[in-house]
C-alpha cells in the first residue's frame, strides 16, 4: 500500500523526460502553428466583416446618390416636358394667329378680286347693254321709216330675241 | 477444474469489457456533460474514501498468507496488481489443457538498473515472471511483487513483518506505465503535428480532427488561460497548459482500455506534473507574489514578527497547492480503476455467473463515468495550474 503513494524514481525520471520532450515538440510543431493559424483566421474574418460592412455603407451611399440623380433627372424631365408643352401651345397659338392673318389676307384679296370681277362684269354688261341699246335704237330708227305697226313688231321681236344674259 | 472455470469466466469478462468500450465510444457524444459532471464529483467524493480504506484493510491480511491457497480468489491482490506498475505488459493468461498449467502472455519491456556505478540493461522476459533470477556480473537480480531486488543467494529475505529486506537497485526501467506514457506521447505527436501542418496547407477551414481538437485548444486558451492568468501574460504559459491537458486526458483514456496501464493513477506521474506546475508558479512569481508569501499585507504585525507565523502558513500553501494537484489526479483515477475492478471481482468472489449482469451493468456505468472523469480531471488539473500561475503573476490590485 505504501508503494502506491510513494513516487518511484524511474517513473519520475521518465515522466519528466517524456513530458519535456513532448512539451517542446508540441510547442514548436503543433501549438504555435495552430494558434497562429487560428489567430490569422480570426483576423481575416474580422477584416472581411469590416470590409463587408464598409462595402455595405458605400453601397447605401451610392444608392442614396443614385436616388438623388434619379430625382433630379425626373425633375429635369418634367421641366422639359412642360417646356415642350408650353412651346407647343405657343406654336399652336402663333400658327393660329398667323393662319388667321393669312386667311384674312386671302379673303381680302378674294373679295377684291370678286369686286374687280364684278365691276368688270358690270362694266361689260353696261357696255353690252349700251351697244344693244344702240343696236335697238338703230333698228328702231330704221323701222320708224316703215309703218307704225311694223315698228312695234320689230321692237317686240327684238326685245324677245334679246335677253339680258 | 476451478481454474478452468475461472479461465472461461475471465475470457467472457474480457469480451464484455471490450464491447463496453466500443459502446462507450458510441455513447460518448450523447453524454449530457453537465449533469454527469456533478454526478461524477458526487460519487467520487463519496466512494473514494471508502474504497481506499477498504483496500487498505484487505492488503494487510493478504500479505500474511501469501503462499497459502492458490485457488482462493484474492480480489485485493488482483486489484493492487492491476493498478500498480509492472515490468512487463501483461495481456492475458493461457491455461494448458493437458498439464493444467497457467501461463501468462505478456509483452516484455526493457529493464534498466543502476547499482553501485553499474548499469544493467536486459529484457524483463529474463525473469520468466519471477520464476528465475537474472545474473549480471556479480549482481543477481530477482523480481518480487513486480519490483526488482538484489537477490541474496538467489532468494528474497524477509523481516518479521514479511517484508523483503533485500537492497533495491535504482530502477529506471521502461515499465508498463512508462511504455504506456510513451504510446500516448507518440499518439499526441501523431495527431497534433499533422493537424498543425494542415493549418499551413489548408484554406483555413477546419476539417476532420481539426474540428474536434481546435475547440478544445481554444477552450483552454479562452476559458482557462486568459481568465485566470490575464490577457497580457497568458501566452508564455499556454503551451504548457495545453500540453498538460492533452497529456493527462490521453493517458486517462488509454488507462481505460482493457490491459491498459494505470498511468495517471500513478503517484510518480502526478507528482512530476504537479512539480512542474509548482516550478512554473514559483519561477514566474513576481514581487507581489513573494511579498504576499513573506510579508502578507493586511495582517497584524504580530503574526509576522517575532514568530513568522504567516510566512510559515503561506509557505505551506506554496507546497500544499501542487500537493493537492498531485493527490487529486492520483486518487481520482486510481479510485476509478479500483471501483471498476472491484465490480468485476464480484463475479469471482461470489463464484457465480448470475452476478455477472449486475456487475456488467455497474461496470458499464462506471466506465462511462470514467470516460467523463478522464477529461474532467485533465480540465481540473489545467484549470488549477493556470489559477496558481495567475495568482503568482497578477499585478498589485
Amino acid at each position: 500500500m505504501l508503494d502506491l503513494v510513494m513516487p518511484a524514481i524511474g517513473i519520475v525520471f521518465w515522466t519528466t523526460l517524456i513530458f519535456l520532450i513532448l512539451l517542446v515538440l508540441l510547442k514548436v510543431f503543433a501549438w504555435k502553428p495552430i494558434l497562429n493559424a487560428v489567430k490569422e483566421r480570426n483576423d481575416s474574418i474580422s477584416e472581411a466583416l469590416n470590409s463587408a460592412e464598409k462595402a455595405k455603407e458605400e453601397m447605401s451611399k451610392l444608392q442614396a446618390s443614385n436616388e438623388q440623380v434619379l430625382k433630379e433627372a425626373r425633375i429635369e424631365r418634367d421641366n422639359i416636358v412642360k417646356e415642350a408643352r408650353d412651346l407647343k401651345d405657343q406654336m399652336v397659338v402663333d400658327a393660329k394667329a398667323l393662319a388667321k392673318v393669312e386667311a384674312d389676307k386671302i379673303i381680302e384679296s378674294a373679295k377684291n378680286a370678286i369686286n374687280n370681277e364684278k365691276r368688270a362684269a358690270i362694266n361689260d354688261i353696261k357696255n353690252q347693254i349700251a351697244s344693244i341699246s344702240v343696236d335697238i335704237a338703230e333698228k328702231l330708227l330704221q323701222k320708224e321709216l316703215g309703218d307704225k305697226k311694223g315698228q312695234d313688231e320689230l321692237i317686240n321681236n327684238l326685245l324677245d330675241k334679246t335677253n339680258i344674259n | 477444474m476451478s481454474e478452468i472455470i475461472i479461465e472461461t469466466n475471465t475470457s467472457m469478462i474480457d469480451k464484455c469489457v471490450k464491447t463496453q468500450h466500443e459502446y462507450k465510444f458510441k455513447r460518448k457524444k450523447y453524454c449530457k456533460m453537465r449533469l454527469i459532471n456533478r454526478l461524477a464529483f458526487l460519487i467520487l467524493t463519496t466512494v473514494l474514501p471508502f474504497s481506499l480504506h477498504a483496500s487498505n484493510e484487505h492488503k494487510a491480511d493478504e500479505d500474511s498468507h501469501d503462499n497459502s491457497t492458490e485457488e482462493e480468489f484474492n480480489a485485493t491482490e488482483v486489484i493492487m496488481h492491476h493498478i500498480a506498475d509492472a515490468h512487463d505488459w501483461h495481456l492475458f493468461d493461457k491455461t494448458d489443457k493437458e498439464t493444467g498449467e497457467t501461463k501468462s502472455v505478456s509483452i516484455p519491456l526493457p529493464v534498466i538498473l543502476f547499482h553501485e556505478g553499474n548499469i544493467d540493461v536486459f529484457m524483463s522476459s529474463k525473469f520468466s515472471h519471477g520464476h528465475s533470477t537474472v545474473i549480471k556480473g556479480d549482481r543477481e537480480y530477482i523480481l518480487y511483487h513486480s519490483k526488482i531486488y538484489l537477490a541474496e543467494h538467489g532468494k528474497i529475505v524477509y523481516d518479521n513483518e514479511h517484508l523483503p529486506t533485500n537492497i533495491k537497485p535504482l530502477d529506471f526501467s521502461i515499465t508498463k506505465i512508462v511504455a504506456s506514457m510513451m504510446v500516448s506521447a507518440l499518439l499526441l505527436l501523431l495527431i497534433f503535428i499533422p493537424m498543425a501542418r494542415k493549418y499551413k496547407k489548408g484554406n483555413g477551414v477546419p476539417s476532420g480532427m481539426q474540428g474536434f481538437m481546435e475547440p478544445i485548444i481554444l477552450f483552454i486558451k479562452d476559458d482557462i488561460a486568459i481568465p485566470n492568468i490575464g490577457e497580457q501574460k497568458y501566452k508564455k504559459f499556454l503551451p504548457y497548459l495545453i500540453t498538460v491537458f492533452f497529456f493527462i486526458w490521453f493517458n486517462n483514456m488509454l488507462g481505460l482500455f482493457p490491459t491498459g496501464a494505470n498511468v495517471t493513477g500513478n503517484i510518480g506521474l502526478t507528482f512530476t506534473l504537479a512539480f512542474f506546475t509548482m516550478i512554473i508558479t514559483n519561477v514566474s512569481g513576481n514581487k507581489n507574489y513573494w511579498k504576499h508569501v513573506f510579508n502578507t499585507p493586511g495582517v497584524p504585525w504580530w503574526l509576522k514578527y517575532p514568530i513568522p507565523l504567516m510566512p510559515f502558513v503561506e509557505l505551506v500553501g506554496v507546497i500544499a497547492k501542487p500537493f493537492a494537484l498531485m493527490i487529486r489526479l492520483f486518487a481520482n483515477i486510481t479510485a476509478g480503476h479500483i471501483i471498476v475492478l472491484s465490480l468485476v471481482s464480484l463475479i469471482f468472489i461470489f463464484k457465480t455467473i448470475y452476478i455477472a449482469p449486475v456487475s456488467i451493468a455497474f461496470v458499464l456505468f462506471m466506465d462511462v463515468l470514467e470516460l467523463l472523469v478522464a477529461i474532467l480531471q485533465a480540465y481540473i488539473f489545467t484549470l488549477l495550474s493556470s489559477l496558481f500561475i495567475g495568482l503568482a503573476v497578477q499585478e498589485h490590485h
